[in-house]
């Protein structure tokens, strides 16, 4: 009965943490279907050249009393002669349409609605709109969030239309060369990110909460009443959720090869290492994070205290190089960062064991010494 | 002299500033059945955590088959069996895959798990995910977990607090046929008089973490007619919730 390893034990423990999964219909649902559903939205979104809609406030000073001859009012005159009656919005204010078209970008069209300032600004606070033109002096006036990027892309586009008032329809941008081969979308760099965060996902909220709730229904204590290794318990629970996540992964890939024709340019191996290496860093933080509380409430704020920030930091859905200069360094260490841009790296770059054998080696030391530090203050009642 | 199965020597335990068990000796001898009885925070689970291995004595010794627990956990936990209130298992596993999980433990095999199914009267429920079973049957399924190995001793932590009278009734009518048919110790802590008159030898009634009184039910209420001188005016205790309360002032539930 000493041996190290009760394979029977083992075994009827990860069938039971097996069973216990695959038949809570909200499990499959979330780890498999949900990030297919999102690499699916975000995917479709981000690579199909759809038009862009964007609404803009114009205040005139007075507008019932222009007349339509008086071409020295700029944006009255462009509306007047430029743009074409486009209906209502959802407040009942008509407005008039006017599209940029390109074959590349994708067209934009913007919504003017017509208002006084008072109005406008409440339309902006409520996010309706990101941009409030006006004119003073001869000039164009454009009030909009500087460091909001939608509002940027709106001022970019509007100056464009602008400049180019007296010569209608606007020539194409000929210097765009579209860049479309794989590698090179949003969607490849997608993918590998969230099936890195499917990961972290899988083993906090998995094996962190699986394990608090089974102390907080005092399971835990019973099991070690009886002969039932300790080791084979986490063992089993950390198993099948390698082997769940496996699988979720390998779907979730399939789905975005068949739809978006992801392909993997590196080192199947060095992925599968990698994968392994992952699962271990999350594992580990899990058991740590899930060693000594009972009680359900403070499990869900500690996981959310890890989760959180990473899912937010670690450029699982745009460049955390968006981020400030100095907390790029920091953001690069964290355990989730380093998978997702390792797995870009093998699925958009094509790197191998050469590339990735410091990540991996972090990896597989964090999820050690995160599992050994847990273990010791591992808490069974 | 037949070794105790059960020996408690003069055992201290705290938790920061609260002194749970202040100073307990017992002796349970094999088969018989002890009754722990005490209020809410009297020391009763902490002393039994103690029985059971997974808290140890800050002074004294504990010896449970003539062994500490040091250096024989492995034995001894083989010869345990154990139920807490309201134990909640695996939700979707099934009634049987339970039993047989925990039949893994112990090395045990398909005809041992079928028994127990059968012993705690589980088997139309066999099939049913724990999770959809009633705070009885759940009881029921504890205790039949809690006797899978056959246990020399069996510890049973409230082990009917919540259920209805039903319920409970089913869990000592199960208790008793074990009493009758092995030799199987048993300590059992409890609110309820009736379960500690009806199913056990001696009955230990602790507060504050001391035992205020022990012996049998007779010993306890002084009822035994031989003794009372003829003529005597005596005061007989009617049930052990009076004795409760006149030993600590206070009543058993509060």
């Amino acid at each position: 009965m000493n041996k190290l390893i009760r394979y029977r034990q083992l075994w009827q423990l990860i069938l039971a943490h097996f069973k216990d999964l695959i038949r809570e219909p909200a499990v499959l649902f979330w780890g498999i279907v949900f990030p297919i559903l999102m690499s699916l939205g975000l995917g479709l979104a981000f690579t199909q050249k759809a038009e862009m809609v964007r609404d803009v406030a114009v205040v005139f000073p007075l507008a019932d009393s222009i007349s339509p001859a008086d071409t020295t009012h700029l944006l009255y005159t462009f509306l007047q002669r430029s743009a074409t009656p486009g209906g209502t919005t959802r407040e009942g204010l008509p407005y008039r349409v006017f599209t940029l078209k390109n074959e590349k970008m994708g067209n934009t069209v913007f919504h003017f609605q017509v208002m006084e300032w008072s109005p406008a600004m409440v339309l902006l606070k409520r996010g309706n709109l990101n941009m409030i033109l006006d004119e003073k002096g001869g000039m164009i006036r454009y009030h909009f969030d500087p460091l909001n990027p939608d509002a940027q892309l709106s001022y970019l586009k509007l100056t464009q239309i602008f400049s180019h008032i007296g010569q209608l329809p606007l020539p194409e941008q000929p210097d765009i060369r579209p860049l479309t081969v794989k590698g090179t979308r949003y969607i490849d760099f997608l993918v590998p990110g969230l099936i890195a965060m499917g990961f972290m996902m899988s083993c906090m909220w998995g094996i962190s909460y699986g394990i608090i709730d089974n102390r907080a229904k005092k399971l835990l204590r019973r099991m070690v009443a009886t002969p039932m290794r300790k080791s084979h318990y986490l063992i089993a629970l950390i198993t099948v959720r390698f082997c769940m996540n496996f699988v979720e992964s390998a779907l979730l890939f399939l789905f975005a090869w068949i739809a978006f024709g992801i392909t993997i340019q590196g080192s199947i191996s060095a992925l599968f290492v990698l994968i392994i290496a992952g699962n271990t860093a999350f594992a580990g933080i899990a058991i740590l994070i899930s060693s000594h509380t009972a009680k359900t409430e403070i499990g869900n704020g500690l996981i959310n205290l890890v989760v959180m920030p990473m899912m937010v930091l670690s450029g699982i859905f745009f460049s955390y190089h968006n981020f400030p200069d100095w907390s790029i360094s920091v953001i690069q260490k964290f355990p989730l960062t380093m998978l997702a841009d390792s797995m870009r790296s093998i699925f958009i770059e094509g790197a191998g064991f050469r590339e990735l054998t410091m990540p991996i080696t972090v990896l597989f030391t964090i999820g050690i010494v995160f599992f050994v530090t847990g273990l010791k203050i591992f808490k069974w009642h | 002299m037949e070794t105790p199965a059960i020996e408690v020597r003069n055992v201290h335990k705290s938790f920061k500033t609260v002194h749970a068990v202040r100073g307990i000796d017992l002796r349970i001898m094999p088969g018989e059945f002890v009754a722990i009885l005490g209020p809410n925070g009297a020391g009763k689970t902490t002393l039994v955590e103690m029985i059971e291995g997974i808290q140890k004595p800050d002074s004294g010794e504990i010896f449970i088959m003539g062994k500490t627990w040091k250096g024989n956990e492995d034995e001894l936990r083989q010869v345990i069996g154990l139920s807490l209130q309201e134990t909640r298992f695996i939700d979707k596993l099934t009634v049987y895959e339970t039993v047989k999980l925990f039949a893994s433990f112990f090395s045990l095999g398909k005809q041992r798990v079928e028994e127990i199914v059968g012993l705690v009267g589980l088997e139309e429920k066999r099939k049913s995910y724990v999770v959809n079973l009633s705070g009885g049957q759940r009881q029921r399924l504890a205790l039949g977990i809690a006797l899978l190995n056959e246990p020399r001793i069996l510890l049973l932590d409230e082990p009917t607090t919540g259920l209805d009278p039903n319920a409970r009734r089913e869990i000592w009518t199960i208790l008793q046929k074990l009493k009758d048919a092995t030799h199987t110790s048993m300590v059992l802590t409890t609110h309820y008089m009736e379960e500690a008159e009806q199913l056990c030898d001696q009955i230990l009634i602790v507060d504050q973490g001391k035992i205020l009184k022990q012996g049998d039910l007779k010993d306890l209420l002084g009822n035994d007619p031989d003794q009372i001188p003829p003529g005597a005016i005596i005061y007989k205790p009617k049930t052990l919730d009076d004795l409760f309360t006149e030993l600590t002032g206070r009543s058993l539930n509060e």
